[in-house]
């Protein structure tokens, strides 16, 4: 789309473009540009010396027992909470689309753990489910179950997938709320007088025209999954115990800032790079067909 | 709703007020454990009703921090946390309302190039570019400075991209009839442009404030001093390892002072939330 009046000069809408130009190139397009660049690269033990090694970086990963092991981990942390964040998201959406009074209080009462960090929301939960201290933990040792998610890697992972999903149900029920209420009423009466129950008209009705709604969440929740949650695993786990909950940011981080092995991790980030544009990608395919509906 | 089922009406008020005492299950525990003295917070169970420690345990993180892991105060990390969380809301607002400006009144060479230079930065997020951002910071001379936590977080196109999509809806007429009056482009921005972009602004502030406020992985690298610790960070480094160390109520206080700012700007601006959620993200 274009404007059909527009303004003239030489020079005014460089200088209005440069301050944001200036700092996606320098905090951008240079250091994605550089991750690039390390991947191909190893350095010596001491960082005096690097050699350009082509894709060897990429070859150790993908022999590497600990990097497989780290997908498959991601990929259970990310479909668990995903899924898990979308159907309960979506059962308290219905809920608060069906009743009349009371929604917008419900409303209020569910969105602000929107504003907890991901950090603060590991700590939160970490705290509950504290092994020695907890009160979760206590209930749960009551009913017979040895928790500790220090030593027991099944924990930890539940641990994470648990306060992740918490942070996110704010953000799918709004979205899920304003899929419902553009549903046009008429529809649903007209199925009603029908004879249709509630059950049979949301799986008839609201779920269909839902789908692009429930689509949209999936890619955002998958995004979240990968890269907004690694403030929950270093505050709890820190991927631990041994390395049972080491999502892949989290080993981007941890083999480059703590292991200083610079090669490897930004060979990390260049495969992370390709699965987000994957998914933008996926997206926006998704956006432009959907509007047709 | 659309017929009268009074059963289902109770069994929708049952669900939703389940969901909102499970989502606010850990709020009660914080608080409850932030009112708590030390030895009251490491009994088996602990207690369920606030204690009386609510004042002393606030007192001492706001002016003293912890005693064991962290020792800076919280009052500084809140308002580290305030000024990188309203930097990046204003600095991404200012950029990218001219930015957008720009692309959508003018005509130029590169015009397109530079659009879509700003559009592939919504594919990237940080993290995946930690370790070379880093460095750039590092080289500029960034570290433990506020430019240092505020301008790597800004550069991103979602404000850019909302801006443009408004400005596109901005009847021709008027910037028609700017231009008849013999108004520059800039006196048509800041008399006409600005003005219209009030309520896109403010949505825009409290979605960005709140992802400034909550930013964990930038700070945690680009700070090393305490006195710059933002507030998430500070949390972070008060947990000092092994629960037996840990000052929990104290922790939790901090929780709970790190946490409120952002949830009473999602609860009180509700209206300019959804609205900026929602428009960010499509």
């Amino acid at each position: 789309m274009e404007k059909r009046v527009v303004f003239r000069s030489a020079w005014l809408p460089f200088v209005l473009v440069a301050p944001q130009i200036a700092i996606t190139i320098l905090f951008f397009f240079w250091p994605a540009a550089q991750a690039l660049y390390y991947s191909f690269l190893v350095q010596d033990p001491f960082g005096m010396s690097s050699t350009f090694v082509w894709f060897e970086n990429f070859r150790d990963l993908f022999r590497s027992e600990h990097y497989l092991a780290s997908f498959r981990i991601t990929a259970v942390f990310s479909i668990a909470v995903a899924v898990s964040g979308l159907l309960i998201a979506l059962l308290l959406a219905t809920m608060a689309d069906h009743v009349l009074r009371g929604a917008l209080a419900y409303r209020t009462l569910l969105i602000w753990p929107y504003a907890v960090a991901p950090a603060i929301a590991g700590v939160l939960w970490a705290f509950i489910f504290s092994p020695s201290i907890g009160i979760a933990s206590y209930w749960l040792r009551r009913a017979g179950i040895d928790w500790n998610w220090l030593i027991n890697g099944d924990q930890a992972m539940l641990l994470i997938i648990i306060a992740s999903t918490w942070k996110q149900i704010s953000y799918n029920f709004l979205f899920f709320l304003a899929g419902l209420q553009s549903i046009p009423r008429s529809l649903l009466e007209a199925a009603a007088i029908d004879g249709a129950t509630p059950l049979r008209r949301f799986w008839s009705i609201v779920f269909p025209l839902l789908s692009p709604t429930t689509f949209f969440l999936l890619v955002i929740n998958v995004v979240y999954a990968f890269f907004g949650t690694f403030g929950v695993v270093d505050a709890t786990t820190q991927g631990g115990p041994a390395g049972s909950t080491q999502i892949l940011v989290y080993k981007v981080y941890n083999d480059g800032v703590k292991a200083a092995d610079l090669g490897g991790s930004a060979a990390q980030s260049v495969i992370l790079m390709i699965i987000v544009i994957a998914l933008t990608v996926v997206q926006f395919r998704f956006v432009e067909k959907k509007v047709k509906y | 709703m659309v017929e009268h089922r009074p059963w289902f009406n109770v069994l929708a008020h049952a669900i939703l007020i389940m969901g909102v005492m499970l989502v606010a299950f850990p709020l009660w525990i914080t608080f409850v454990a932030s009112t708590l003295t030390y030895d009251q917070i490491i009994t088996v169970p602990m207690p369920l009703v606030p204690g009386d420690q609510l004042i002393e345990n606030y007192a001492q993180v706001l002016t003293a921090g912890s005693n064991k892991g962290s020792s800076a105060p919280v009052s500084t990390m809140l308002l580290n946390s305030f000024i990188m969380a309203t930097g990046v809301a204003v600095g991404k607002i200012a950029i990218s309302i001219l930015s957008a400006f720009a692309i959508i009144y003018f005509r130029f060479p590169l015009r397109n190039f530079f659009f879509w230079m700003i559009f592939v930065t919504l594919m990237l997020p940080i993290e995946v570019r930690i370790i070379p951002t880093f460095k750039v910071a590092s080289d500029l001379n960034l570290l433990d400075s506020y430019a240092g936590l505020i301008l790597p977080i800004i550069a991103s196109a979602t404000a850019t991209f909302l801006f443009r999509q408004f400005f596109l809806t901005i009847p021709d007429e008027l910037a028609e009839a700017a231009r008849i009056d013999g108004a520059g482009p800039m006196r048509f921005f800041w008399d006409v442009v600005l003005p219209l972009s009030k309520t896109n602004m403010a949505a825009l502030f409290v979605i960005l404030f709140i992802l400034g406020w909550n930013e964990y992985l930038w700070p945690l690298l680009i700070t090393s001093r305490e006195e710059m610790y933002t507030v998430v960070i500070g949390i972070k480094r008060m947990i000092a390892g092994g629960d037996a160390t840990t000052e929990w109520n104290l922790v939790m206080a901090t929780a709970m002072l790190a946490l409120l700012p952002p949830a009473m700007v999602v609860i009180l601006m509700q209206k300019w939330f959804v609205k900026g959620l929602v428009e960010t993200e499509k």
